[in-house]
């Protein structure tokens, strides 16, 4: 052994016998978690009541396995107000001080990963980007509609994937470089137009928004058509891998759906004008003659 | 103990692959698609959906020697120098080399890179290169990376199983970690609850990223909690490295959110209280300034505010005015969005508020330049594992080539086909010394022998004739007796308080600046930490996305890591990279050009060392002092 153990590790008595001591030593232990855990509620507790500002969150409560929580309901939550605190942080404070049963998805924290598209006093919103400081007291918060809820405020995502996965949602071209080392070139202008479109988190906030979407399960919805614009508008690809995505946006449950009511552009996080492509696609399709029923 | 098979039940399924990768960010997803390649039957397990891997948070670029006037001989110089001579020469070299082509093929995949006027992908200067060559899209470059990744992975109908926690791996228990095998892996469904086996045939991935949850203020996602690495070492793999810690110098103050490199690439000029430029005028890096490499901008921000220059005493200004809106929106406009959303600064009209903050771990699960562990059928790829490339100090733009190039080398490995022979060597198989550490409290596991929940790592006394599925199998068992245990008790300690414990004694002490005291401090607090663990409960009962026993099971993970960065720290007298020690100022080459290993040893860290490779394929990388 390389590491050296200190001189003051407990030696157990020769009287006590192994598993007296054993007990012994865990009931201590035990007593001292719970002595922790208690003092950290307490001074939760505390900091709730002495905050200058706290904030008034109402949050969606469900879990089918929970007797209590089967029939939806909405809890009650005063967290403590710091500057700069977004929907995320009051979620992530009342989780690790007051009910750590309180359950969403959640990771990066920078709007980036997408996982906390979350409906906030009635609109689709990243709880990550939501300064609690814009909102209205109580602050109401859903999981987002039109999609199942798995519990709390998770919702099941495999529907939105599903669509996303639907439209060829990689690069195809017939005409690659020879070389491993020679790139496609692609214009200045080119990149530019595709940049918005590339920005997709995969939030689904725009898809929950739709009101088509919601009455239209087929539907492939703004993410989807957004993700096969970013295709289908790079120079890259080629006219004819442009034709076989214009082929299958512009199926029944493709651009036509669109009713341009702009909801998705609205809740879009990364500011996507996701409204403005569909309807592109739609004068593209036009343009080439394609058929349209 | 025999099984019998088949292991499905109706209410049990053990899934069977050629490769099983852990983790689907860039190193994940490129080892899959590299698997794939060579014909095998491969699946991801990630607690995260792809496209929610913290990859996706890397703005700055890839760093690939492209263009004419550059070659991979001066990106090699230059990482081996960013190192301060840490890092071995044939993995370097492996991934200069290779970064290239790897970096076109994501052109071919249609990765939307920023475009210079000619219509090839934009490269641009970056901390500590000799050369601008960090190919980037805008200031999202991991974002546009990982979907483009993840379009291959669809293209190509890979599996993936999303919302799976892997918690332990299933090798055999031979007594020398170099005699033993990987099986597969132990997986906990979030949506269900369900522990469930995986039988990896050929072998097991580990792709799982960073551990910045050890710290309180990170870059790191939340995900970030380095359980392949603890996942690793608890069957046997070595940590190495793990003192190697990178503080990224600009991250906002109030989040820890990532203001890109590229900021200080394109020109942007670090400010102390008084308006001065510190960098040079306190003659901190005298010819390279802000693009000094990041360990000595991070040293220089903090002495700034340690010596009553910084600005609230907590942290310096980064000002990029005067590059202009134009510029500023063509190539940095993601920085505008973070600093407003996350500052409420918005950086056209001000400058941003900018501090050191934990960003990514050098150090990870030893392998070779082909990802391979010393366990066989167990390699790694990515920010966990540790080739090492980056040795004391990652370069800016040089991880996520890292997980290209070494994702697919461990892809291919894995599936079988034939490598090189690697220089590197792994586990006790080349020249080795042991090595001591003074700790002022007992490491490695409390109560030990007793039991303790959340074991990880080797299924026990398997025996020699067991089959790698009953392996598998015994591990799944161990496995839900540990979940089971946990959900149980109904009183103790939840693991935010342990967890909170141990990031905020990180922060304090473990950080930019060391001392032998502060470490100490440390050790004492986890080791407190470790003892609050063994009574831990989760208070969830529910089944169904019980992320309150998912994050109870990533503090055990958290724990191990936190000790192993504190213990190499303490360990390694001198100054080197990105490790700056109060009693030892300079580096020690005559004593220290040796990498630092810790083995997990029934339950104790045991400390042991390697030498350093610095003879590369032509030359050898003589250790130079390190100014910039």
């Amino acid at each position: 052994m390389s590491t050296q153990v200190p001189e003051s590790v407990e030696e157990e008595s020769a009287t006590e016998t192994a598993s007296a001591g054993k007990q012994k030593r865990d009931a201590k232990k035990r007593e001292r978690a719970e002595r922790v855990q208690e003092q950290r509620e307490a001074e939760a507790a505390e900091k709730a009541r002495s905050a200058d500002d706290t904030f008034h969150l109402k949050v969606f409560r469900y879990d089918p396995e929970v007797p209590e929580k089967q029939e939806p309901r909405f809890d009650d939550f005063h967290v403590p107000y710091k500057q700069g605190m977004t929907v995320l942080d009051a979620l992530m404070w009342a989780r690790d001080h007051y009910d750590s049963s309180l359950t969403f998805r959640h990771s990066c924290r920078q709007a980036i990963c997408g996982s906390d598209a979350l409906f906030v006093n009635g609109s689709q919103r990243l709880g990550c980007k939501t300064q609690l400081s814009d909102l209205s007291e109580p602050v109401r918060i859903e999981p987002l509609p039109h999609a199942d809820v798995v519990k709390d405020l998770v919702v099941d995502m495999e529907h939105f994937y599903d669509q996303m996965e639907s439209v060829e949602p990689y690069f195809q071209t017939n005409s690659l470089p020879d070389g491993e080392l020679d790139e496609q070139r692609q214009t200045r202008e080119n990149r530019e137009k595709v940049k918005m479109s590339t920005r997709c988190i995969w939030c689904s906030a725009c898809m929950s928004s739709c009101n088509i979407a919601a009455g239209d399960n087929e539907y492939l919805g703004p993410a989807a058509i957004n993700k096969a614009y970013r295709f289908a508008m790079d120079e890259r690809e080629g006219e004819d891998m442009k034709q076989r995505r214009l082929e299958i946006l512009e199926q029944e449950h493709g651009v036509w759906r669109c009713q341009t009511q702009f909801s998705c552009t609205e809740v879009c996080p990364k500011d996507i004008p996701l409204t403005e492509h569909i309807q592109e696609l739609k004068r593209e399709a036009i343009k080439n003659n394609l058929k349209f029923w | 103990m025999k099984f019998d098979q088949p292991y499905d039940t109706p209410k049990h399924t053990m899934y069977e692959h050629d490769v099983i990768v852990v983790g689907a960010g860039g190193a994940g997803l490129r080892a899959a698609i590299a698997a794939h390649e060579e014909g095998a039957d491969v699946a991801i397990v990630s607690k995260l959906h792809p496209v929610r891997s913290h990859t996706g948070a890397a703005e700055g670029g890839i760093n690939a020697a492209l263009r004419e006037g550059d070659s991979w001989e001066d990106h090699a110089y230059d990482t081996m120098k960013g190192s301060d001579y840490l890092a071995d020469a044939p993995a370097a070299e492996t991934l200069c080399k290779d970064s290239p082509k790897e970096t076109i093929k994501l052109e071919h995949w249609g990765m939307a890179f920023s475009r210079d006027d000619d219509g090839r992908v934009s490269q641009r200067p970056f901390g500590g290169l000799s050369f601008p060559r960090t190919t980037y899209a805008g200031a999202e470059t991991g974002h546009q990376l990982l979907h483009t990744m993840y379009e291959q992975l669809v293209k190509r109908g890979i599996k993936v199983y999303d919302e799976w926690h892997v918690t332990r791996l299933a090798v055999s228990d031979e007594e020398k970690p170099e005699d033993r095998n990987c099986h597969g892996i132990v997986a906990y469904d979030v949506q269900t609850g369900q522990v469930e086996g995986f039988r990896a045939r050929n072998g097991v991935i580990l792709a799982t990223g960073g551990l910045g949850q050890v710290y309180d203020h990170t870059t790191n996602a939340v995900a970030n909690t380095g359980d392949g690495v603890a996942m690793a070492y608890r069957a046997g793999a070595p940590m190495e490295d793990m003192e190697f810690i990178q503080f990224h110098p600009t991250t906002l103050p109030s989040t820890g959110v990532l203001i890109t490199e590229g900021v200080r690439g394109e020109g942007g000029i670090l400010y102390n209280e008084n308006g001065e430029r510190f960098m040079f005028e306190y003659g901190y890096a005298n010819n390279l300034g802000e693009l000094a490499s990041r360990d000595v901008v991070s040293r220089a921000e903090l002495t700034e505010v340690n010596e009553g220059r910084g600005i609230e005493d907590e942290y310096v200004h980064l000002d990029m005015r005067h590059l202009g809106e134009e510029r500023i929106i063509d190539r940095l406009e993601n920085i505008i969005h973070l600093s407003e959303d996350f500052e409420g600064v918005n950086p056209l009209d001000a400058p941003m508020p900018v501090k050191p903050g934990q960003h990514y771990a050098m150090g990870g699960i030893e392998t070779d330049e082909n990802g391979e562990t010393c366990i066989s059928g167990l390699y790694a790829a990515g920010e966990c594992a540790c080739a090492s490339v980056h040795g004391g100090n990652r370069l800016g733009g040089n991880a996520l080539p890292e997980l290209i190039v070494f994702g697919k080398r461990a892809g291919h490995h894995a599936a079988g086909k034939d490598m090189e022979e690697a220089k590197i060597t792994t586990g006790k198989e080349g020249e080795y010394e042991l090595g001591e550490v003074d700790s002022p409290v007992e490491l490695g596991e409390a109560g030990i022998g007793e039991d303790a929940v959340a074991d990880g790592g080797t299924a026990a006394d398997a025996g020699a004739t067991v089959s790698g599925a009953d392996l598998v199998q015994r591990a799944v068992e161990d496995e839900r007796e540990t979940i089971d245990t946990l959900l149980e008790r109904e009183d103790g300690i939840q693991q935010a308080e342990i967890r909170e414990r141990v990031q905020k004694s990180m922060t304090r002490n473990v950080n930019v600046f060391r001392e032998e005291s502060a470490l100490k401090d440390a050790l004492r607090d986890i080791r407190e930490a470790r003892e609050l663990y063994q009574d831990v409960f989760v208070a969830d009962k529910s089944r169904t996305f019980n992320t309150d026993l998912l994050q109870t099971l990533e503090t055990r993970n958290i724990l191990d890591i936190a000790e192993a960065i504190t213990l190499g720290a303490l360990a390694r007298n001198e100054f080197r990279g990105a490790h700056w020690r109060k009693e030892y100022q300079e580096r020690r080459d005559e004593e220290w050009l040796k990498h630092t290993l810790l083995s997990w040893n029934d339950g104790r860290p045991e400390l042991w060392y390697k030498p350093v490779i610095l003879e590369g394929e032509d030359k050898t990388y003589e250790p130079k002092v390190r100014s910039y």
